[in-house]
């Protein structure tokens, strides 16, 4: 028989094998240190030294290269724009439809409209786009007839110059991605009662909820928008496939090099990689400054006494950036579907006259292995994740048993550890990790995939788990510990049960995040461990569209599977108990 | 009597402005579907304090609610709110000139207490300057002078309420809903807040509506006191 250990005299022995909080310090440093040893590893060649190559002596030729290629301002420039732009309309997008539309139903159908968004990969989402706004796409279809052009007008959208359609689909993806980041942290801002104290005060819907609801919910979205600005300043898929070439974000053209035949371009890509490192932090100090400065504005505009009731026509600006990018993505989707069936299909038609399977006979058994490659890598490491990110949670939580039922957040140095990935540019490190894996020797394998894939999607586990996790009844296991139940019972019998939900969602966000990387399954995989996302990718210069649509919507059908079973499974696996799926 | 600074009062209609003046609660009557919530008829006198009490769920925070212009579209009201004259029920909440004190005292924490009452002083006040004195003054009036710059997050349970208190009335408003805002203070500070808000009632002449389940509120309030009780509805006298 087990003896019935009372709780207070269990955790002692426990803490005294592993000082509570050490694993989670442990654990944030692993997620942490290829960061390290990845910017480690770009660094070195940058300064002229890789061995393996013949570089030993240290010399500034490989910055000196890279200052001397043409275009590299333009370059730096479209990085800083897209990192800028990107993250400031797209927040600004959710504020202003948050400030329009909270409370109402407006609000609710957003939420559920956008929710499935979440499972599209930014690739896909960038076709979807591409097939939308492009010369010979579904919008000059539609102008076609009312305004009788029979050929596809001769604009550069695609590609243009200064990026503007790269920046439409960055915004496309992100700004639904921060509303529903927003829409969760909402509740912590205690919108109801501070909108009516506002209002009582005099002040209209949407002032109120800018001045007293937005700053308390743009601190709780705050890690989500820098990851976002830090993507986007070194985005290099979108780019391929909407942005420009000539010449390219400093992204894109790091990767050329990275990939060249000729590896002695690898001192100059090292250099340009810390050069992006530079850019990246650049972009983030803009943004630091640029939140102080409206910070100060706010602050300005609430003292002054103005009440800024007047704010009709307000719902119909507000809701147009959400608007136009969630519909920008469905409509991006339907057009992949469309054109994977599509037969011969000509410009002015809006739709093709005649539809065939030949697309997808070619397609799928081309795309079975890295359908397979995928999802095998998105498996293990959105599995692994959950297991770091399970004992970082629970090991922090151990620190704070006396004070069960206290609110419990992750120490600010372990969460910047974790989330130190999705803001350092991932070109500059997973380079440096290539340079690694080159100098070991070691073989691309579906396992060091998914090692590297791990290092960002802990981050996003860890985001989606986090709040759910600490905000359980410490209680029930108090209930379980006095009936003699030990730590580990307790988290596989009623913690981990009690949260189902959270969990499964935590694990397909991972899994969708893992399905969506482009760059680091690149630059690791070499080449040989091809996956839907890098043979989508790679498709862009071909632009053979039945082709395109057909994979997209393959990349797409993974975390929608997913995210469809995360779902679904909670019902399946207790249908008799109603209480546990209430939130 | 001091005089609502807001209504202007033409000499010859003097005597249906005394009628007039308060808050009128015109046979209201609340209900959820089928079950009727409360009825209430009744006046509240300029700088007299009507106590609404009764057991959570009775419907007290409904009336608030109503009052204040934030009744969740389940409910189902009727009858109408008068403020010195002005019919409220159809206003949008932030042009009624009903002040708020909640349990808590919900100050904006990403303001400085001082910038939680500029938010609120009206933007007649014009000039940085007038405006941190008008501040301050108010600040002053409740006991927490030289507060201006504290962060919201350092101060005390009864320092937030008072806080509460001051930017509630740098508003100026016409009438105040307190929803049982002394329940959350220990017993001596609740006496001294609670006098303080009461005194300030008093002085500034505004009808107050307080929704309570303590009976020593009632007492310190001093006005009618209606007790919406277990059967959730009083019938209009």
């Amino acid at each position: 028989m087990r003896a019935a250990v009372p709780a207070t005299t269990s955790f002692p022995r426990f803490s005294r094998v592993v000082r509570p909080g050490f694993s989670a310090w442990a654990i944030a440093g692993l997620l942490a240190l290829p960061v390290g040893v990845g910017l480690a590893g770009a660094m070195l060649p940058a300064v002229g030294y890789m061995p393996a190559l013949g570089g030993t002596t240290f010399s500034l030729a490989p910055f000196r290269a890279l200052f001397a290629q043409p275009g590299l301002a333009a370059s730096i420039g479209l990085s800083l724009a897209s990192g800028l732009l990107t993250t400031a309309v797209s927040t600004l997008g959710v504020a202003l439809f948050l400030a329009a539309f909270h409370g109402t139903i407006g609000h609710r159908v957003a939420r559920r409209a956008l929710a499935p968004l979440l499972a599209v990969p930014h690739a896909a989402a960038a076709f979807g786009l591409a097939f939308l706004i492009a010369p010979s796409g579904l919008l000059f279809r539609l102008l076609a007839l009312p305004f009788g052009f029979d050929r596809p007008p001769d604009l550069l959208i695609l590609g243009d110059p200064l990026g503007l359609a790269m920046m439409a689909g960055l915004v496309a993806k992100e700004m639904p991605f921060l509303l529903l980041v927003a829409l969760a942290a909402l509740s912590q801002a205690d919108p109801d009662r501070r909108m009516a104290l506002a209002r009582s005060l005099g002040y209209g819907k949407a002032a109120a909820f800018l001045m007293t609801v937005w700053p308390t919910v743009y601190r709780q979205i705050r890690l989500p928008v820098l990851a976002v600005t830090a993507y986007a300043s070194g985005v290099v898929d979108v780019a391929l496939i909407l942005g420009p070439s000539t010449p390219a974000p400093l992204a894109v053209r790091l990767l050329g090099w990275m990939n060249d035949a000729d590896l002695s371009l690898r001192f100059m890509a090292s250099a340009g990689a810390i050069l992006q490192v530079a850019v990246t932090g650049a972009v983030l100090g803009i943004w630091l400054l640029g939140e102080r400065l409206t910070g100060a504005m706010r602050r300005q505009a609430a003292t002054t006494g103005h009440r800024y009731r007047r704010d009709t026509g307000f719902r119909i600006v507000g809701s147009l950036p959400v608007a136009l990018a969630g519909s920008a993505v469905f409509l991006g989707l339907l057009l992949l579907l469309v054109w994977s069936f599509a037969g011969f299909w000509g410009f002015p038609d809006v739709l093709p006259p005649s539809y065939n399977l030949t697309t997808w006979e070619r397609v799928l058994p081309a795309a079975a292995g890295p359908m397979a490659t995928t999802f095998l890598v998105a498996i293990l490491a959105a599995s692994a994740a959950l297991a770091l990110v399970v004992v970082l949670l629970e090991s922090r939580r151990c620190q704070f048993r006396a004070a069960a039922g206290r609110a419990i957040r992750l120490q600010p140095a372990i969460a910047g550890l974790i989330y130190l990935p999705l803001i350092v540019p991932q070109i500059a490190f997973v380079f440096g990790l290539q340079v690694l894996v080159m100098a070991l020797r070691l073989e691309p394998t579906i396992l060091l995939l998914a090692v590297v894939h791990l290092i960002f999607v802990a981050p996003y586990v860890a985001l989606a788990l986090a709040d759910p996790w600490y905000a359980l009844d410490p209680r029930y296991e108090q209930v379980s510990a006095s009936l003699g139940h030990g730590p580990i019972t307790r988290l596989f019998r009623v913690r981990l049960p009690m949260l189902t939900a959270p969990v499964l969602t935590a694990v397909a966000i991972g899994f969708a995040t893992s399905v969506g990387q482009y760059l680091p399954t690149v630059l690791i995989g070499a080449g040989r461990l091809p996956t839907i996302t890098t043979e989508a990718v790679a498709l862009a210069s071909g632009g053979n569209r039945r082709i395109i649509g057909a994979y997209a919507l393959l990349q797409t059908l993974l975390p929608f599977l997913a995210f469809s079973l995360s779902g679904m499974l909670p019902r399946l696996l207790s249908p008799q108990r109603r209480a546990k799926r209430a939130p | 009597m001091k005089r609502d600074p807001f209504v202007p009062m033409p000499e010859t209609a003097a005597a249906k402005i005394a009628e007039d003046h308060g808050l009128v609660l015109s046979k209201v009557e609340i209900s959820r579907g089928p079950r009727r919530l409360l009825a209430i008829d009744g006046r509240v006198a300029p700088g007299s304090t009507l106590t609404v009490m009764g057991p959570s769920g009775s419907g007290k925070s409904t009336l608030f609610a109503f009052i204040a212009g934030f009744l969740d579209p389940a409910f189902e009201a009727s009858g109408a709110v008068l403020l010195n004259g002005r019919e409220l029920t159809r206003l949008p909440a932030e042009e009624r000139h009903v002040g708020l004190l909640f349990q808590e005292a919900l100050l904006f924490p990403h303001m400085s207490v001082g910038e939680n009452l500029l938010f609120a002083l009206p933007a007649r006040l014009k000039g940085r300057k007038a405006r941190h004195a008008a501040v301050e003054a108010m600040l002053a009036e409740v006991g927490l002078a030289d507060h201006f710059h504290r962060d919201p997050a350092t101060l005390s349970g009864g320092q937030a309420a008072r806080v509460a208190l001051a930017r509630t009335l740098v508003a100026e408003p016409r009438a105040l809903l307190l929803d049982e805002p002394f329940s959350r203070l220990d017993q001596e500070l609740r006496a001294t807040v609670r006098d303080l808000v009461f005194t300030r009632i008093r002085q500034r002449a505004i009808p107050a509506v307080l929704v309570t389940h303590d009976p020593a509120d009632a007492e310190a309030a001093g006005g009618e006191v209606i007790d919406i009780g277990e059967g959730g509805s009083r019938d209009a006298p």
